[in-house]
């Protein structure tokens, strides 16, 4: 069992190995297809010119992202009225649909962990190994378990995406997540399923 | 007839935010089972955790409150139509005070109507004549998740070499076990159906789960195979959220059904570990939900 704050350093990432457990505090931002398509995009091929409050946000979220993370998520939020921003669900979204982008966006930010749900493929694991970074996988389903430890919602850039594409910045404590993918390329995702499939033809030959 | 409206929403808002006790209970002995440390384990002290919030503060269990699939049994003078009407309108209220999240989505102009209405699938009502005096009304809520992991097979399959029998049946659903990994937040209860044509095999599937997961099936075969497949499904050791583990499968409910000679299917429907389902009964004015 591993408590982490962000900033996690380098060495903290290489001690964690898949199976590990852990605790997550301190402050992250969700993000999913639009947020990760547009950071490519604006900042990191550089495709098209920035616009609007592009770079503003660029620059507030870059040291946010320097050895943090991002989170898959597209939470259920209050206060949206207010603008007294509270989480009401939030749990992991599937991350695979992020693969083409991830690698390229944690080595632009120096981005520690990626949090979803669901694993990611060979380029974000050799990612995580350049890096280096984890792949952490937060439980599927526990929407308010984990609503609960979002201890508040700092900030939120680019909510024209809409409310579940938008970078909220948030502040969690104990975030429970487990390391699937380490700095040492390993994936619990890989591993299971090569076993699974073996266990399988075992199975159906009996 | 009364006007059942606050009844029905009192069923949804049971559902989505309280697991049932034999799941739930299902859950803590599967814990148990795995390693003091691992993965596995914390994954499903988090899910247990997240359980008990869910109950206490009257939050969904999941954010997906998935299909609202009902199952009315209602005696002779009923009118369904009425019924459908409070239904519908139950399950509009209950997604604004946030039960349910909006969920249905026109599949071709791909806008959500905001309050889970949909067409006549959504929410899906079957209905059902009885004899007696009781209205009875099952609801089960389907995450997307899971939903997106099932499978239909039709027998004879040559890839998996599964024939038209017992051991093909048993083929067929480990495969669909190991395909699906931890993707549908695993570990799961699966509901299969044999038999009937496309559309009421996968129906079949879905009312199969509505049995209780301590509860055996009635034909001794089948539950003896319900205990097979699910012991094998464990072998897997794919474990919750797939992140490898003793328990893949909470449990197994096969429902046999008619075919035609010419097709024999196998329809496995995936339950995620936020098996949404309950009960309500109706006799004159009392209520009971169980
Ligand atoms: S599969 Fe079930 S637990 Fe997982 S996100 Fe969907 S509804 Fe929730």
């Amino acid at each position: 069992m591993y408590n982490l704050t962000i900033p996690i350093s380098d060495e903290q990432i290489r001690e964690l190995k898949i199976g590990d457990s852990v605790f997550l505090s301190g402050v992250i931002i969700t993000g999913r297809d639009t947020v990760h398509k547009w950071m490519i995009e604006t900042f990191v091929k550089e495709t098209r010119q920035p616009e609007g409050d592009d770079l503003e946000v660029y620059e507030a979220i870059k040291p946010l992202l320097d050895g943090g993370a991002i989170y898959h998520c597209g939470p259920v939020v209050a206060g949206l009225d207010s603008g007294d921003y509270r989480f009401v669900a939030a749990g992991p979204t599937t991350s695979t649909r992020e693969e083409p982008y991830q690698g390229d966006v944690m080595r632009h930010f120096n981005m520690k962990a990626v949090i979803g749900k669901g694993g990611m493929g060979s380029q974000t694991l050799a990612a995580c190994h350049e890096v280096p970074g984890v792949y952490l996988h937060a439980i599927g389903g526990a929407a308010s378990l984990i609503a609960q430890s979002v201890q508040r919602v700092i900030d939120v850039h680019k909510l024209d995406f809409g409310v579940p594409e938008a970078m909220w910045v948030i502040e969690v404590k104990d975030f429970p997540v487990v390391v699937t993918m380490d700095s040492h390329n390993s994936s619990i995702h890989a591993e299971v399923e090569t076993k699974s499939m073996v266990e399988l033809e075992r199975l159906l030959a009996s | 007839m009364d006007d059942l409206t606050s009844a029905f929403l009192e069923l949804i808002r049971l559902t989505s935010t309280d697991l049932s006790p034999d799941v739930e209970q299902s859950l803590i002995q599967a814990r148990d089972r795995e390693a003091a440390g691992s993965a596995a384990k914390s994954a499903l002290d988090a899910v247990l955790q997240n359980v008990t919030l869910a109950r206490e503060q009257s939050t969904p269990i999941c954010q997906d409150t998935g299909t609202p699939i009902f199952y009315v049994q209602y005696p002779l003078g009923w009118s369904t139509k009425k019924l459908r009407e409070q239904i519908r309108s139950a399950v509009a209220a209950a997604t604004s005070l946030a039960y349910l999240r909006p969920n249905a989505v026109d599949a071709i102009s791909g806008v959500n109507s905001g309050n889970n209405l949909g067409d006549e699938a959504f929410p899906t009502i079957h209905f059902d004549e009885i004899e007696g005096e009781e209205l009875i009304v099952d609801l089960m809520l389907k995450g997307g998740g899971c939903e997106n992991v099932g499978a239909q097979y039709s027998l004879p399959d040559r890839r998996l070499d599964a024939g038209r029998d017992m051991e093909g049946i048993r083929k067929v659903v480990l495969d669909a076990v190991c395909k699906a990994q931890g993707k549908g937040c695993a570990p799961g209860v699966l509901g299969v159906a044999v038999g009937g044509d496309r559309g009421s095999s996968y129906y079949g599937s879905k009312e199969a789960l509505f049995r209780k997961l301590d509860e055996p099936n009635p034909d001794p075969d089948l539950d003896s195979f319900e205990e097979r497949l699910t012991e094998e499904a464990n072998r897997l050791g794919i474990g919750p959220m797939g992140f490898g583990g003793a328990t893949t499968v909470l449990g197994t409910k096969i429902r046999g059904m008619h075919r035609l000679p010419a097709s024999f299917f196998v329809s496995v429907s995936y339950m995620c570990w936020a098996h949404r389902r309950r009960r309500m009964t109706v006799r004159g004015s009392d209520i009971q939900y169980s």
